[in-house]
This record gives structure tokens, C-alpha cells and sequence, in this order.
């Protein structure tokens, strides 16, 4: 469908431009498919953690070759889709015009589609590169480059074809993701091949590892992190029907941000034999992240001002609310967790993947489904099938965020503080590894329902959209309306 | 759907900033210098995001303090060692296993000697690892022989009751070809890792060579297997991993452990 729409603007005469909402609806049906995807193999390798035998004895189903398909499917399949859904859906809004060029935006949609279905294929296979969240072999990465240079050619073309002379706070967060993504995959991913599926990186190692961790942290950065701001910007004022706070705020932090986030990669080396200064550069700027970070959450909530007892009753909100928060609690935890003398406690233990999950779970999980939902009535035209059925997903995700993240901060605080325990005679209190790895398994059982909580919600998001684009939802009059002021 | 461009922006009736009055004057600045002039936005964008990467990054090619150690005696990985890594890529040994001993008086313990730059000087890609799921590896070579590697890998609860490690049992049917590792011995030099031949025919034999002493020290303790398996390929690299750097630092760590 492509919705004609009506600018509100107070004595001027309408203008009616003719979106492309076709490419966001694909955009759409891609996120949730890939979006279910990816977090039931989150829930099978977290099995496999708490139960070795459902490794099944083959080597495609084992956890080595299943950890990077979850990795990927999670921040490139469902993360990368719904940036592309909110992204075509709003900067047409913002700029006021259509897409550039709808060929240019239907190459990027299956392209990327069959790079994910291509990293389906080669991950369980074993074909990586090893570098984590840029496994993917050669010949895939060559085709990642092209179809991002054609998203930013029809990005860009749009800007230049803008209605409008200035660029909203959410374009400027997309357009550092589109730049950055670019520089980041291209340079990490240089490479000199062996065969069609085997190659090398041109660096060696801890300059491999130094350039591989500038790209690994910027990826939560400039992936997980810029775009879904951007989506904040829009969204958010739009759902809760209040401007953004502080138009002030939205500069310094952006700026602030783009130029801190990049310097943060050697935080994955503390204690390595990476050249101290840059470990220290690293942890210094990471902590330095912590104000433009905060400076998004801020600007965040306090665009809620005079909108909470909305929050209350609207689960779009909720959802927003809580994803803004986690934001700010998992920005605060990442500085902290830079510390080397933290680090050295948290480095290689579960506190970590607690950490990223409640950013990935709680922010980005969270301000997606907020977006979803409150796109869904709007692109279809139809009332959602199960409008309680978001509620009770909100409750399965909160709560299921919450025990996935306790049970892994416990988890990682015990096997580090286990693993340095001297006794008195300055020996290893627990000199037998797995010891310590049989006491873990309680809270691997914890975090694996706290994960399929988290499943079972997205699954009912699925089902509701699915009924609701088949036709089981009332024709939709007053979705729109609750968005007008 | 009336409102569907209406952006955050209308709320100030058109393009007007989204927030109040004095803020809007205090960033009248940007809005009028960088706001309009989408490629000027884009290209200090790009300024700002590649300060850090290029402080960071560059001197690891120039420096010469980078405590690489040139002179340090590490030598690149033989052929079967190169298809022993790249089946531990493969199988993604380095999610759940480090190859970074740290600094500290546990680790050093547990481990052995702390992990020195220069003995990375061959790994391509690094395994340094980010997840201690089972134990660091980086010291492995030696510690266990041969036929423990054989029967971990088969049956990892055999050998250390309460793994949690999968089992790797196609390792001892597959085989490595060695045309590939030739393969990759090309590409590797090609990169600067001193290889002097490598012709199918001498990576073949070198891998024999090397493969055969496994296969022997694993007959002796009643093992039967083929020079040119996974297992082998893997054994290879296992004793391999942080080997040099041992010998090197063997005599130093009384010291070292003192701090």
C-alpha cells in the first residue's frame, strides 16, 4: 500500500506526497520473521550451555558453528531489518519526499536478504572468518559492501531531494550509522583469500585483534546504537505526542557521541599485551561515553514530561520507557565494566553476555517492538488482532530481561571471583576448572527461561501481526487518531 | 491517516526546531551552519568518527616500541599446525576457549607464563577470545599428551568429567586435503609469513612428516589413526599453541611471578 498522506502545517496548504510504504512492509515482515529466528537460536545454544547433549552430536548443530548464526541473526537480520523499517517509514516523513529511487530500495531489501539467508547457509556449515559479528566469509562480506553502497546511495539521494531545508536530530543518527558501518566493515574486513570460502586478514595478531575490536565495539555503536537513537527521535515524540525535550541536548550528545564511541574497541583488550596506551585510551573514553549516552536516555524520557500517565495505559509507551531505560542502565554498566580493575574481574565470564543482552534485550529488543507495534496499525490500516496481547508481551519481556540479566550477573560474579580465589598458602582456592563450571549451571537453567520468556513474547508479537495483516483486525480508525494532537 | 507526515517537528507548526524558544536560539548555530548542508553534516561526520580509529590503529603499523619483539625466536605455524587453526576456527573453539593469559598472580597459576605480544606474531586471524567458558588454551602445548587430546575430542567427558564441551566425533573420520593448506600457505606468505616452498608436493610431505609422529605416539598408547585425519591436524596445533613462547620465557618466570 502506498498511504498519499496531508502535511499539517498551520497556514499553509497541504502537500501531498506519495510515500513508498511498500519497501517498509517488507522491511516489516522481514524484522519479525528473522527477529523469531534469530532468538529461538539464542534459546538452543543457551540450552546447549545448561545441557551439553542437545550439541546432538552433529557439526552443524554444535555450539561453535550456532553462536555466531545467533549473533548474526540477532544484530544484522532482526536488528539490521527493523533499522531499515524505521528508517524508510520516517526519513521519507522527515524529508517530506519519497525514496529516491524504489529500484535502488528494493535491491537493498533482497540483497540483504539473501546475505542473511547466505550466513544461515555458511555459518552452521563452519565457513567464518572467526571475527566476532564479522564471521561471514569473503565472498559475503564483498556483497554486505555493495548492498550497503547502495543504501547510502539512495539514502543520500533522498536527502538530496529532501522538501524540507533542515535535517531533523533523527537523520543526523542515520547518517553516522550508514557512514560509519561502511568505514567499519570495509577496513576489518580486508582480507587476502585462499579459496572461495577461506581467506586471511591482512593484519596479524593484536593488530588483527586491535582493528577487529574497533570494529566490534563500533558495531554495538553505530548498530545498535546510533540508528536505534535516530528511531528514538522519531518515535518516541511521535507516540507519546510531546516534542523532543532539549533540541540543545540532541547536538552536543550526538556530536559527543560520534567522536567518543570510536575510540572505545580497546576496552576488549584490558590485560592483553595490547601497547598500555591505547588500553588506557580505550578505558578512558569508554567512560567518557557514559554522558553523551546518558545525554540520549535524558533527552529520552524527559520528552515524556506531561505524557506519563500515558504510560501507564499505552504499551507502546511502556515499551519505549523501559527501552530508554535499559539504555541508560546497560550505558552506565559498559563504562564501569571498562575500569580495568572491573575488567579484570568481568573479562571472559557471564557478566559480560548479561551485559550485552540487556542492552540487545532491554534496548534494542524493546524500542523495536515499541516501533513495530506502533507501525503495524498504520501501515495495514487495521486495528492489531490481540491489542492485550502487547501488554502481556511487554510483561514476558521485562520480566524475562530481568532474570537473564541477574542470573548471568550472579553467574559472572562467582566464576571470576572463583577463578582468582588464592588460598591462604597463595594457591588456587579452586584449581579445578569445571569445579566452578558445575556450580554455573543453576543460573544457566535461569537465564534459559529468562530467554524463552523473551521468545515466547516476540512468538505472540508474531501471531498478532500475522492476524492482524490477514484480516482478523478491525478496519483501523482510530490507531492514527491516538497520534494526533 | 491525516497525520502520517507529521513529523516531531510540526509540533512548532512546520520545520521548526522541537524545542522550546531559547533553547531553539542557543543552537540557532548548527541549525543554520550544519542543519541545511547535508554533505558538510556527513563529512565532519566522517572527521569525527575516524579521529580515534586512526590514533589508535596507526601506530600499530609504524611504531617501532610496539613490543612486537622481531628478534623474539617464534616461528610460523608448520602446515598441519595451519590446518589444526584453521579447523579450530571452524569449529569455533575461540567462543568458548581464550588464547590470553593475563597478567595477574591466578591466571598465572592456572595458566602458566602471562601472554607476550610477539608471540602472536603468526596468528591470522587472532583467538585471543572474548569467553572463558572452558579453560584458556594459550599455554596448552604440552600440558596433556597426545592421546588425551584424541579422547577429549571424542568424548570431552571422558577425559574431564562435568564438561560441558561438545563432542567432536567427525574429527577422527575427516580428512584435511592438503592441497587446500597449500592453499592457504600461499595466501599467507603473501602477507609476509616467511614460507619457502610451498608446492603441493612438500606441503603433502611435511604434513606426513609431522602427522606421522602423532599417529605413532597415539599407536603407542593403543590409538589407531591416519596422518592426514582432522584429529591430527588438530592434536598438531593443540602442542603447538604458546610452545615458543614457553621455551622463551621458561627461565624468566621465577621473576616474573614475584611482579
Amino acid at each position: 500500500m502506498e498511504s498519499s498522506a496531508s502535511a499539517v502545517m498551520q497556514g499553509t496548504s497541504p502537500v501531498r506526497t506519495n510515500y513508498d510504504d511498500q519497501i517498509v512492509k517488507m522491511f516489516f515482515t522481514a524484522t519479525v520473521v528473522w527477529g523469531i529466528v534469530g532468538m529461538l537460536v539464542g534459546v538452543i545454544i543457551a540450552l546447549q550451555l545448561a545441557w551439553w547433549p542437545a550439541n546432538l552430536g552433529l557439526p552443524w548443530t554444535s555450539f561453535g558453528r550456532l553462536r555466531p548464526l545467533h549473533t548474526n541473526a540477532v544484530i544484522f537480520a532482526f536488528a539490521g531489518n527493523v533499522c531499515f523499517t524505521g528508517i524508510y517509514h520516517s526519513m521519507q516523513r522527515l524529508l517530506k519526499t519519497r525514496m529516491w529511487n524504489d529500484t535502488l530500495s528494493k535491491i537493498h531489501f533482497w540483497g540483504w536478504q539473501g546475505i542473511i539467508v547466505a550466513a544461515a547457509i555458511t555459518l552452521p556449515l563452519g565457513l567464518t572468518q572467526s571475527k566476532e559479528y564479522a564471521e561471514l566469509i569473503w565472498p559475503i562480506d564483498i556483497a554486505i559492501a555493495v548492498v550497503w553502497v547502495v543504501f547510502a546511495i539512495n539514502f543520500f539521494g533522498t536527502i538530496a531531494i529532501r522538501k524540507v531545508s533542515h535535517l531533523y536530530v533523527a537523520i543526523w543518527f542515520y547518517m553516522s550509522f550508514v557512514i560509519t558501518i561502511a568505514v567499519l566493515h570495509i577496513v576489518n574486513s580486508l582480507a587476502i583469500p585462499a579459496t572461495a570460502t577461506l581467506s586471511y586478514p591482512i593484519y596479524g595478531g593484536l593488530t588483527d585483534a586491535l582493528v577487529q575490536w574497533w570494529y566490534g565495539h563500533n558495531a554495538v555503536g553505530f548498530f545498535l546504537t546510533t540508528p536505534f537513537l535516530g528511531l528514538m527521535y522519531y518515535y518516541l515524540p511521535r507516540a507519546a505526542d510531546r516534542p523532543v525535550y532539549s533540541y540543545r541536548l540532541s547536538i552536543i550528545h550526538f556530536w559527543a557521541l560520534v567522536f567518543l564511541y570510536i575510540w572505545a574497541g580497546p576496552h576488549h583488550l584490558l590485560y592483553s599485551a595490547l601497547p598500555e596506551w591505547a588500553q588506557t585510551l580505550g578505558m578512558v573514553f569508554s567512560i567518557m561515553l557514559l554522558a553523551p549516552s546518558w545525554g540520549g536516555m535524558l533527552n529520552g524520557l524527559l520528552t515524556l514530561r506531561g505524557a506519563w500517565d500515558r504510560v501507564r495505559t499505552d504499551p507502546v509507551l511502556k515499551m519505549m520507557v523501559v527501552a530508554v531505560s535499559f539504555y541508560g542502565m546497560s550505558t552506565f554498566e559498559g563504562p564501569m565494566m571498562s575500569i580495568r580493575a572491573v575488567n579484570g574481574l568481568a573479562h571472559y565470564t557471564n557478566w559480560v553476555i548479561g551485559h550485552v543482552h540487556s542492552g540487545a534485550l532491554g534496548w534494542v529488543g524493546m524500542i523495536s517492538f515499541a516501533i513495530l507495534y506502533w507501525l503495524a496499525p498504520r501501515l495495514w490500516g487495521r486495528e492489531l488482532a490481540h491489542p492485550k496481547w502487547v501488554d502481556a508481551h511487554f510483561w514476558l519481556a521485562t520480566i524475562g530481561i530481568v532474570i537473564y540479566t541477574v542470573a548471568m550477573w550472579a553467574a559472572g560474579l562467582m566464576e571470576g571471583l572463583q577463578w582468582r580465589a588464592l588460598n591462604d598458602a597463595g594457591q588456587l582456592a579452586n584449581p579445578i576448572f569445571l569445579d566452578i563450571t558445575a556450580r554455573l549451571e543453576p543460573f544457566l537453567w535461569l537465564r534459559l527461561l529468562g530467554g524463552t520468556m523473551y521468545l515466547v513474547g516476540a512468538i505472540m508479537m508474531g501471531i498478532n501481526f500475522w492476524q492482524t495483516i490477514r484480516g482478523s483486525g478491525k478496519p483501523s480508525d482510530t490507531a492514527p487518531a491516538t497520534a494526533a494532537a | 491517516m491525516t497525520d502520517d507526515n507529521r513529523t516531531p517537528n510540526d509540533q512548532n507548526g512546520g520545520d521548526e526546531p522541537p524545542a522550546g524558544v531559547s533553547e531553539a536560539s542557543w543552537g540557532a548555530w548548527h541549525r543554520r551552519v550544519l542543519e541545511g548542508r547535508a554533505g558538510l553534516f556527513a563529512l565532519l561526520t566522517v572527521v569525527a568518527i575516524s579521529i580515534g580509529g586512526l590514533v589508535e590503529i596507526i601506530p600499530m603499523f609504524t611504531a617501532t616500541d610496539m613490543g612486537v619483539g622481531e628478534d623474539m625466536p617464534v616461528t610460523p605455524y608448520t602446515p598441519l599446525e595451519v590446518a589444526g587453526r584453521d579447523l579450530y576456527v571452524r569449529e569455533g573453539c575461540y567462543l568458548c576457549h581464550s588464547q590470553m593469559v593475563r597478567p595477574m598472580r591466578a591466571e598465572v597459576l592456572r595458566y602458566g607464563e602471562w601472554s607476550r605480544a610477539w608471540e602472536y606474531r603468526y596468528d591470522r586471524p587472532f583467538l585471543l577470545g572474548s569467553r572463558r567458558l572452558g579453560p584458556d588454551l594459550h599455554r596448552i602445548a604440552g600440558k596433556y599428551p597426545d592421546a588425551w587430546h584424541y579422547e577429549h575430542m571424542e568424548d570431552p567427558r571422558s577425559t574431564s568429567p562435568g564438561s560441558i564441551m561438545p563432542a567432536y566425533p567427525w574429527m577422527l573420520e575427516r580428512t584435511v586435503d592438503p592441497r587446500i593448506v597449500a592453499k592457504s600457505l600461499r595466501a599467507l606468505q603473501r602477507v609476509g609469513h616467511p614460507y619457502v616452498d610451498v608446492s603441493e608436493e612438500n606441503v603433502r610431505g611435511s604434513m606426513r612428516a609431522q602427522g606421522s609422529g602423532i599417529v605413532n605416539s597415539l599407536a603407542a598408547a593403543g590409538i589407531e589413526s591416519e596422518w592426514d585425519t582432522e584429529i591430527v591436524a588438530m592434536i598438531a596445533y593443540l602442542q603447538r599453541l604458546g610452545r615458543d613462547g614457553k621455551a622463551v620465557l621458561s627461565g624468566a618466570s621465577g621473576q616474573q611471578q614475584e611482579q
